[in-house]
């Protein structure tokens, strides 16, 4: 033991400069990194959401291009996916996953690094893919969505190849980073962990992993496909050369659909966390939940068609892709359940954490709900590509990946820094970003019934009241963002000194190793495993 | 707990009673009132599910606000540390799933006798029209009768009026009471014509032919929009649907095919036309069908649809101007027009783009020039 104390004081605090952050193998600069980059990319891509927001605010099209708008629309989506809630997710593993399972870093420190770096890269071409239009020569703004569906993705200029090139270099860094979060995972954990004595946030994180190493390869491959029709005289998608169109939705979508899961997952393991600890009381069904996230990982991965109900295919895969999709609501509904039945009979507080971790259940609830209406096949023939669509994914992926993520911030912060954060202005932030978060997107279940479709730049004035109040809606949804920003720079530099365990309830029901060390934790978590009973 | 029994039962009950009532169906906020059988049955399965989703977000709602107000540690309330080894907490993951499975079920089946009927494979029908998407409008074929139509944005409108962008200078005109098949193809990029009240959607994809049906119950104008992204001018290709009588619809369709002949008879004549009929004939027909990306002035969209005032292919060599009309530019989206115009607006189209907006040419392009070219 001394020999190892020596040892750590000898030369283990971290590197000075730059080299720091550029050159580190460090889990939790890393995780630092992660984090900084997904929170300074949330506002690139809430920065597209507040122009898309203003163009909608009354009908006619009032700043720009049509085209403008529809890669406003893609850029929004992108980001937020790839760049804002799949990096922060990576980073709360990073952060957290090492010290949970009392390990003293990531198992593969030096990929680790190479899968963030890989990040910035990507984030350039992206914004390149915005600026090339502008430029003499470059061509047409990507108008696809971020679906890129042929043939309209091979009709648009070099943007395209800018995006294309994107999502590789994102595809490689989640494989990686996904890699390294599963071996991890399997092999790292100290004397005594078990993997059913894991924290939950470790399980919801070795499913993330395991279905990004299966789906991100498709989406690679099929992209690559669109560049060889965009560029080299190949018809994958053409049907004028005996391709086919729909090929690249089945691609898109068989990666699409498991990526909602992608983004969902952390957060469920992060409410798996924080709803314990705030209700003082075990989590409800610890077993049932890693199943069904078992059977949620298996469903989604033959599930992805539901988003094509409307290409025609024939009654048979029709009505699979129907019943698969129905059955999620059981791994789904009995996740609710479980934090349902936590908060049950708890002793419950409501620090910021759990207000969102409430929020998100019942909104997450509701998400579930219309995701069933959206499922049976001919009321989606009327939802499809309206509105409604848009309202239901926003519920699903605000609540259940987004806010779990902010939610998680607050639960960690403490940690992570040593200070507290500001308790009322965390309250504050969480009713004004909750309560304009409903204005904007729940109205929008309603004209999306009434017909108005998604991703047009103009409408017709029969849906002018309520895109009115969306906007509005959506202007301070932005704006609360500020005040979280705010919030965390606050903490940071400084607060109430936060004890080793600022939860009371924190070790409720799991080893909760993380809360053992100090706050905030040593630059190397765990020099020798500790043992777990 | 009597006082929260009665609550729950009269929440139910005016949950029950809001989702039944006329005011909600008929809302504005809704799918609209369906105006063809299947698309009535689609909204009850609509309304069905709509009914079950709320009830099912009242009892998680209520169970959560129940232990917000009663679980609280600043209430005294001791956290029962081993509810998760009761019976339920022992039970609750076959429990669950089980109830969870029979919602799905009704669900299920209340989607199953719709299903059967839109993936009918023999459907009968009295007559189809093909709809053909192109960026940005729509074309229709009646197969029975030949008529073709070409339906454009009403450009006139402002955001205040009621039919801004959802009105066109040349609805779709169909009989009521009448089994149509509908076909739906594209010649550029996938569109999806949906007009909620007759008809589901279905995509219009390249190479593919899809299919839908309606029967429209009642005379009247029933509105619409492409609903699958299409590029720029997404927004702006409505659908109207004007659904006629039998007998005027059969009137009407004498009218136009008898127009038609007389039109194919004018541009296959062998009569020389002067650049004036021509400029004005070309005028028109540039109007409907290439303003939407060439734009009125002729300047196009910088970087996006090539001007052609001034340009290259506009003043220069004619037979390339024709052959670009007719055959399009591959890899752009610059359609094939040969099978779209006839000689006549084709010579007329390109007569009026070599003289107008001071592309002074002084070219006169007849029909037979074009019909050479085909």
């Amino acid at each position: 033991m001394s020999t190892d104390i020596a040892h750590e004081e000898h030369h283990h605090g971290p590197p000075k400069g730059i080299g720091r952050w550029l050159f580190s193998t460090n889990h939790k600069d890393i995780g630092t990194m992660y984090l900084v980059f997904a929170l300074t990319m949330l506002f690139v891509g809430g920065a597209s959401a507040m122009y898309i927001r203003a163009e909608l605010f009354m009908p006619g099209v009032q700043f720009m291009e049509p085209d403008f708008y529809n890669n406003m629309v893609t850029n929004h989506a992108l980001i937020m996916v790839f760049a804002v809630v799949m990096p922060a997710a990576a980073g709360l593993a990073n952060w957290m996953i090492p010290m949970m399972i009392g390990a003293p870093d990531m198992a593969l420190p030096r990929l680790n690094n190479l899968s963030f770096w890989l990040l910035p890269a990507a984030a350039v071409m992206l914004i390149l893919s915005t600026v090339v239009p502008f430029l003499p020569g470059g061509g047409s703004a990507i108008n696809t969505g971020w679906t890129l569906y042929p043939p309209l993705s091979i009709q648009t200029g070099m943007a395209m190849d800018f995006a294309i090139f994107t999502v590789h270099i994102l595809g490689v860094s989640s494989i990686l980073a996904s890699i390294n979060i599963v071996v991890t995972i399997l092999n790292m954990r100290a004397p005594g962990m078990t993997l059913f004595k894991m924290p939950m946030f470790c399980w919801a994180w070795l499913f993330t992993g395991l279905l990004l190493i299966i789906i991100a390869p498709v989406l690679a491959g099929g992209v690559t496909m669109l560049l060889f029709d965009r560029h080299f005289g190949t018809s994958f998608f053409d049907a004028a050369g005996g391709g086919d169109p729909v090929l690249f939705q089945h691609l898109f979508w068989f990666f699409g659909h498991p990526e909602v899961y992608v983004l969902l997952l952390p957060s469920i393991g992060v409410l798996a966390m924080i709803i314990p600890t705030f209700a003082r009381k075990p989590l409800f069904g610890y077993n049932s939940l890693v199943g069904g996230m078992a059977i949620l990982f298996t469903l989604g991965l033959v599930a992805w068609a539901h988003h094509q109900y409307t290409v025609g295919m024939a009654a048979g895969p029709t009505t699979w892709f129907m019943i698969i999709t129905i059955l999620i609501s059981i791994p789904v509904g009995l996740m609710l359940l479980n934090f349902m039945m936590t908060m049950w009979r708890g002793a419950m507080t409501f620090e910021t954490p759990m207000l969102f971790a409430v929020a998100i259940v019942l909104m997450f609830s509701f998400a579930g709900v219309t995701g069933i209406m959206l499922a049976v096949v001919p009321a989606d023939l009327e939802y499809h590509d309206s509105m409604f669509v848009v309202a239901h994914f926003h519920y699903a992926l605000i609540p259940g990946a987004l806010m779990g993520l902010l939610a998680a911030a607050f639960y960690w912060l403490p940690k992570w820094t040593g200070n507290m954060y500001d308790e009322r202005l965390g309250k504050i932030f969480f009713w004004w970003n909750v309560i304009s978060f409903n204005i904007t997107f729940f109205p929008q279940h309603f004209y999306g019934l009434a017909g108005m479709p998604r991703r047009i730049v103009d409408y017709n004035p029969a849906f002018a009241d309520l895109n009115m109040i969306s906007s509005l809606g959506a202007f301070a949804y932005g704006l609360s963002h500020l005040l979280f920003l705010y919030i965390v720079i606050k903490t940071v530099r400084g607060g109430v000194k936060a004890g080793n365990k600022p939860w009371e309830g924190a070790q409720i029901g799991t080893p909760g190793l993380e809360w053992d060390l100090s706050s905030p934790p040593p630059f190397h978590s765990f020099t020798t495993p500790p043992v777990v009973k | 707990m009597k006082s929260i029994k009665n609550k729950i039962a009269g929440l139910a009950g005016m949950a029950g009673l809001l989702l039944s009532s006329e005011v909600i169906a008929k809302s504005k906020y809704n799918l609209p009132e369906p105006a063809d059988p299947i698309v009535q049955q689609i909204f009850d399965v609509h309304m069905v599910t709509s009914a079950i989703a709320t009830i099912i977000m009242i009892i998680v709602t209520l169970i959560i606000v129940y232990s917000l107000i009663v679980h609280r540690k600043d209430k005294g309330y001791v956290a029962d540390q081993n509810f998760h080894k009761s019976w339920f907490g022992r039970w609750a993951w076959l429990l669950v799933p089980l109830i969870v499975l029979g919602i799905d079920f009704s669900i299920a089946k209340t989607a199953h006798k719709t299903m059967e009927t839109i993936y009918d494979e023999h459907p009968e029908s009295d007559m189809t029209v093909k709809i053909i998407g192109s960026q940005w409008k729509w074309s229709y074929e009646y197969m029975d009768s030949g008529i073709k139509l070409t339906s454009n944005l009403n450009r006139d409108l402002t955001p205040k009026d009621e039919f801004y962008l959802r009105d066109v200078d040349q609805p779709l005109i169909l009989p009521v009471n009448t089994k149509i098949r509908l076909l739906h193809t594209t010649t550029d990029v996938l569109h999806n014509w949906w007009v909620p009240q007759i008809a589901y959607k279905v995509d219009a994809i390249p190479g593919y032919i899809t299919e839908t049906r309606t029967e429209i119950l009642k005379e009247g104008t029933y509105r619409g929009q492409c609903a699958e992204n299409c590029g720029t001018g997404h927004a702006f290709m409505p659908i109207v649907v004007k659904a006629v009588s039998k007998d005027e619809f059969a009137k009407w369709q004498e009218e136009q095919v008898a127009a038609a002949a007389a039109a194919a008879a004018e541009a296959s004549s062998d009569k020389e036309w002067t650049m004036e009929e021509l400029f004005a004939k070309g005028k028109e027909h540039y109007n409907k069908t290439c303003v939407a990306c060439h734009q009125a002035n002729g300047e196009g969209v910088p970087g996006v649809f090539p001007a052609l005032k001034g340009s290259a292919k506009a003043t220069g060599d004619v037979k390339v101007h024709i052959q670009t009309v007719l055959n399009g530019v591959s890899g752009t989206a610059m359609a094939a027009w040969k099978d779209q115009l006839n000689d006549l607006e084709i010579a007329a189209i390109i007569t009026y783009e070599r003289n107008a907006w001071g592309n002074n040419t002084g070219d006169v392009v007849q029909p037979k020039q074009v019909a050479a070219e085909r």
